[in-house]
């Protein structure tokens, strides 16, 4: 795949997410899970390692930072407190340098799916890939929670999901000798489009307007490509119906200036970029209001004993989606979650001034 | 100063709001603190296109941003009066603007 020329490449989907630290599938055992490695997940590492307390992140993404290193590390944040200024990826590797003394663990690149709770009152954390994590506590740092495929709002669209309808571009062997349409105009529609012009049967593109968005050197290659006839390119055009009985048999597609067109096929695959939704967290029986998880500002625990819920991710009243406002969140959540990681211990409040940083050794 | 916007909904209703210009809003923000449908997933930054709206009215309003056209490519029902109310200021010059709220879901 060619690098893409665009801010948000976030919203473009990868072919084969990087290996996390965890693909051994052995299971990792630490005092708090933090989903979510954006800032407030990061700074919640060292409050929590201030009281002995052990860390292990989880994030679908595959580097650390969040929204800050996926979309916008280059952009100044003036709202922190003591900087005047600093850029969205330098406060992630400030933050990174803080946290390191202690040692926290990272699965990257996977998404968090199943939460359950074991008899002996931990939890237990799968991923998609197969990565088990347990804790006493699990802390919900998610943000705007994961990013997932765009779905064209078909009625039936989900009916053949993975019957013909993929929304990422897994194993290209799947279109081998396949007849197959891809949807949409930006550099994933694009790149897909070159490379699976010579691994499909038949391969159409399928584009709402007349120009691409995408980088000018694979626009130009599709371009090539159609010229030749090896793509079949449809402009002012969308996809407007599926059909087929057990799988995917045929699209129909809708033109602008022309009548619309049958086609049997074997696969679509729309790519229209990803968009935040809140995922399988929305399943965890969290209280949840418009896409936010609701949390008691005492401690910011959520409806369920030792799971929190901190930054964007969660609710109350008079919250605001700040970085700093997440970093107290994340602080007086550790406080609460000490009870769980050592009942019946003693909690003490010590200043960074007089006691310095005590690592944690792993 | 406050200026008066129209918004109809996806039910056809329309909500006539009154709108601040000196309080650095935008579409996005105002239909939210109305409580209108208007998610703004994102919170303003032209990545999730939750607030997607149409413009009905004549106004004319700054080109959109890169940003704003990537992610209207990905968006759907985008008609050529399609804009990100996140990415619309809300200024004096606005009086009078008409919006409508882009569908969400299914095609029907």
């Amino acid at each position: 795949m060619s690098s893409s020329t665009h801010d948000s490449n976030v919203l473009l989907p990868t072919a084969t997410p990087p290996p996390s630290d965890a693909t051994d599938a052995g299971q990792i055992d630490t005092d708090i899970l933090i989903i979510g490695a954006g800032p407030v997940g990061l700074f919640a590492v060292f409050e929590a390692g201030l009281l002995k307390m052990r860390c292990h992140l989880v994030d679908v993404l595959p580097q650390v930072g969040g929204q800050l290193s996926e979309i916008y590390p280059k952009k100044p944040i003036y709202d922190i407190p003591g900087y005047p200024s600093v850029l969205a990826g330098d406060l992630v590797q400030n933050l990174m340098k803080q946290i390191e003394p202690f040692h926290p663990g990272f699965t990257l690149g996977e998404r968090a799916e199943k939460l359950e709770r074991l008899d002996d009152g931990r939890w237990q954390l799968s991923t998609e890939r197969g990565s088990v994590l347990r804790a006493p506590v699990v802390f919900i740092a998610g943000g705007l929670g994961c990013f997932e495929p765009r779905k064209p709002p078909l009625a039936n669209i989900e009916r053949f999901e993975d019957r013909g309808v993929e929304y990422f571009v897994r194993n290209p062997e799947l279109y081998r000798n396949k007849r197959v349409v891809i949807a949409g105009g930006g550099d994933s529609a694009l790149d897909w489009s070159i490379f699976l012009a010579d691994v499909a049967d038949e391969l159409t593109l399928v584009h709402r307007r007349t120009d691409f968005r995408g980088a000018p050197d694979s626009v130009e290659k599709v371009l090539e490509l159609a010229n030749a006839g090896r793509i079949k390119l449809i402009t002012n055009a969308q996809v407007v119906g599926l059909h087929g009985t057990s799988v995917l048999q045929g699209v129909q597609i809708a033109q602008d200036n022309a009548d619309a067109i049958d086609l049997d096929i074997d696969h679509f695959v729309p790519l229209f970029g990803l968009t935040p939704k809140l995922g399988p967290i929305a399943e965890w029986g969290l209280q949840i209001d418009k896409g936010a998880i609701e949390v008691n500002t005492f401690d910011y625990s959520t409806n369920v004993p030792g799971i929190f819920a901190v930054g964007d991710i969660n609710t109350y009243p008079g919250k605001l989606k700040l970085i700093l406002c997440g970093f107290h969140e994340a602080t007086l959540a550790c406080q609460s979650a000490f009870e769980f990681v050592f009942p019946g211990q003693k909690r003490s409040f010590k200043y960074t001034t007089v006691t310095g940083i005590e690592g944690i050794s792993v | 100063m406050d200026i008066t916007v129209t918004v109809l909904d996806r039910k056809g209703v329309r909500h006539p709001l009154q709108a601040p210009t000196d309080m650095n809003m935008n579409m996005m923000e105002l239909c939210r603190s109305y409580e209108l449908p208007v998610e703004g997933t994102c919170g303003g930054m032209a990545l999730c296109a939750s607030c997607h709206l149409y413009v009905l009215s004549d106004h004319e309003l700054p080109a959109p941003s890169d940003d704003e056209l990537n992610m209207l490519d990905s968006a759907f029902f985008v008609q050529d009066n399609s804009r990100l109310g996140c990415q619309i200021k809300i200024v004096p010059e606005l009086e009078g603007l008409e919006v409508e709220l882009a569908p969400v879901g299914l095609v029907t």
